[in-house]
């Protein structure tokens, strides 16, 4: 069983600052749906308004067309993962996820039936008398999710719950989190700074920037048809170079920049004009050192500052003659031993991998 | 010897001055403070009440009476039991029992209220309006308290003069104004372990519970309570203590014909002059404060070590 969730025109306002500014999306029942932002950007303060700790100042929240106002925490049909998890200390992993099912006055024996079976959903099987402080940091993790899933609830909101965890055992949690999605087959809305997180595992994304959403799709729609500069340069790595539009022709255009004239592409819905100030982006994957065979409607000259090795991928620091930096990657199988710190290259890249937007503010790192 | 004292660890680490300006202060409070007045005081309760200069003498020997007296009374006495001093007894344990009660369901809301739900200068507000009370000092505070429930007080006055009731009620006949007194009197050593203990709390153990679809009142059963335990113990603690052993309030507060234990004790000491008598006394009102803190340890399965947190 899950449920849509849709917010229509939300906003929350705390005195006369916004935390969130007419936020209007979708969710469809069973997705996977991250919201995807930098700290700040009142994505937390969404996934409040959905699970009923926070009343929207404007707009109203529906679940399942069902309008939420004044429908508290306790009686919505969402559960949420906190970010530290919030499990509870002095109450066993077993009552920790039976709570729901306790306050609900379902009997003992049949609370720790459901128990057992969602410690086998999350395969910790037998260990359900552990006190929750004897649990490594991926077994509180599933803990917590069993806790959420234990009354089946339509909507899992997440909010960061993976941010606490090491490396390796985040990138394993993400398979395990859309693993589980996929089994228990209802909506799960996940809240993240980390892009690599959203875009592995969800259906569609939504970008939020100061509040408001700038950009909601699928992840490779929006890796690769970012729709603001903003959105460009937050979701992945992207180069930005500044100029002016100099000519129009269907989808290819032409920027006029200090460093030369550039041909890239312009998305669908993007007002621009001749001589309007823009921004033509290039990701690092898509400069190219070029070969004689390839043939690059673009060439651009830069100048090599530095460099580091990543392991399957090198990453070059570099810069153009206006000073502008370029960060390119080359995969390590590529020889690139005659590439030293100052030498003076052409790279290459294609005008239908870089994509042009009016000028606008990038996403701060 | 010298040499090997002062290389300890102890010594080392907070270097000659300072270790022993520690040793002595710790020495002093414990064996001048606790150990000798309880242990003399105890010597005293075996002993026959002499004048002082007869101690050492003939008639100074080791007894029971003055436990004995306690419990069946003096020898002349036609009871079997002494019932007045037992009655005074058991009614300062249930009455203080009460008190402590009392104490708890008051202050539980409002050391939440400060603690998780009031914004940072209400909550300051709050703590002060709470503290500034207690400046003054606790004989004051009685005899302003006296005030209000005396037959011609400030509360009588106020409601016949409005005229919701015709004559006054008896407030200090019927020792409201001593409950109301002993409640207030330590009422903030019951907010403090509690306020601090609900604080430690992470507010999202309570947002969770919520969440997961739990009342207000199975939060605070389930969640905040367990986890503010330790906090209940001491306050409850402090509270039983100080109110059974509570001497200035009762003097002011009590109805001519209700005795306190401890007035007892001071009549024991003060009136009567028999010391030793007063020492017994002091000896079972302390056993029953150790028994009650043990008791409270035992129902609520916490450690020393947390109540002192």
């Amino acid at each position: 069983m899950s449920a849509d969730v849709e917010l229509s025109n939300v906003s929350v306002t705390f005195g006369s600052f916004f935390a969130a500014k007419n936020v209007s999306v979708k969710i469809e029942g069973g997705e996977f749906f991250s919201f995807l932002g930098p700290s700040g950007c009142g994505k937390t303060t969404l996934l409040r308004a959905i699970s009923g700790f926070q009343d929207p100042s404007e707009g109203k929240v529906l679940i399942d067309n069902k309008d939420m106002s004044g429908i508290g925490p306790n009686k919505r049909p969402t559960a949420l993962i906190f970010q530290n998890l919030a499990l509870f200390p002095l109450m066993t992993v077993s009552e920790n996820i039976a709570f729901s099912l306790e306050v609900r006055g379902v009997s003992k024996t049949d609370r720790q039936k459901r128990a057992d079976e969602l410690l086998e959903l999350i395969a910790l099987e037998g260990q359900g008398e552990k006190k929750v402080h004897q649990l490594s940091g991926g077994q509180k993790q599933r803990v917590a999710i069993a806790r959420a899933l234990a009354v089946e609830p339509k909507v899992l909101l997440l909010d960061e719950p993976l941010s606490a965890l090491d490396l390796k055992l985040r990138q394993r949690m993400r398979t395990e989190l859309r693993e589980i999605q996929k089994r228990v087959n209802i909506t799960f809305i996940y809240i993240t700074h980390d892009q690599g997180e959203a875009l592995t595992m969800s259906d569609r994304i939504a970008v939020m920037n100061e509040g408001e959403l700038e950009q909601v799709g699928p992840c490779d729609e929006v890796y690769n048809n970012p729709r603001t500069p903003f959105v460009a340069t937050f979701v992945g790595e992207n180069n930005p170079i500044y100029g002016r539009i100099k000519s129009i022709d269907g989808k290819t255009v032409e920027i006029d920049t200090p460093d030369g004239i550039f041909r890239s592409t312009i998305n669908d819905n993007s007002n621009l004009n001749i001589n309007d100030d823009a921004i033509a982006f290039v990701r690092p994957e898509s400069l190219f050192l070029p070969r004689s065979d390839d043939n690059f409607d673009n060439s651009l000259p830069v100048i090599i500052d530095s460099f580091e090795f990543e392991g399957n991928i090198k990453n070059f620091y570099a810069h153009l003659k206006s000073g502008t930096k370029i960060k390119f990657s080359v995969p390590n199988a590529i020889d690139t031993s005659h590439i030293k710190n100052g030498s003076s290259i052409n790279l290459g890249f294609d005008s239908q991998k870089s994509i042009i937007l009016p000028k606008a503010p990038l996403a701060i790192d | 010897m010298n040499s090997y004292f002062f290389t300890q660890p102890f010594f080392k680490k907070n270097g000659k001055a300072i270790a022993i300006y520690f040793l002595v202060a710790i020495i002093f409070w414990f064996v001048f403070l606790v150990i000798i007045p309880q242990l003399y005081m105890l010597d005293l309760s075996f002993r026959t009440n002499v004048p002082p200069l007869e101690r050492g003498g003939p008639k100074d020997f080791y007894t029971f009476e003055h436990y004995q007296h306690f419990v069946f009374g003096s020898k002349t006495a036609q009871d079997a039991f002494n019932f007045v001093d037992l009655g005074v007894f058991g009614r300062t344990i249930l009455v203080s029992i009460f008190v402590t009660l009392a104490n708890l369901a008051f202050c539980y809301p409002i050391a939440f209220y400060i603690a998780k739900i009031a914004n940072p200068s209400t909550a300051r507000l709050l703590i002060v309006s709470l503290i500034i009370p207690f400046w003054i000092n606790e004989l004051l505070r009685s005899f302003a308290l006296r005030i209000l429930f005396a037959n011609e007080g400030v509360i009588n006055n106020v409601l016949t003069g409005i005229g919701i009731i015709d004559q006054g009620i008896l407030f200090i006949t019927y020792d409201i104004g001593l409950y109301t007194g002993l409640i207030y009197a330590y009422i903030l050593l019951m907010m403090f372990p509690l306020y601090n203990a609900i604080e430690s709390l992470d507010v999202n153990q309570i947002e969770a519970a919520k969440d997961l679809g739990s009342s207000t009142f199975r939060t605070h059963w389930r969640v905040v309570i367990p986890h503010a335990k330790p906090g209940i113990v001491s306050g409850c603690t402090m509270v039983f203590m100080l109110t059974v052993g509570a001497l200035a309030t009762p003097v002011v507060l009590s109805s001519p014909n209700t005795l306190w234990f401890p007035q007892l004790i001071y009549q024991w000491f003060n009136m009567n002059d028999n010391w030793s008598r007063g020492s017994a006394y002091s000896i079972i009102l302390l056993i029953i404060s150790v028994i009650f803190v043990l008791t409270m340890m035992r129902i609520f399965k916490v450690r020393i070590g947390e109540i002192i947190k």
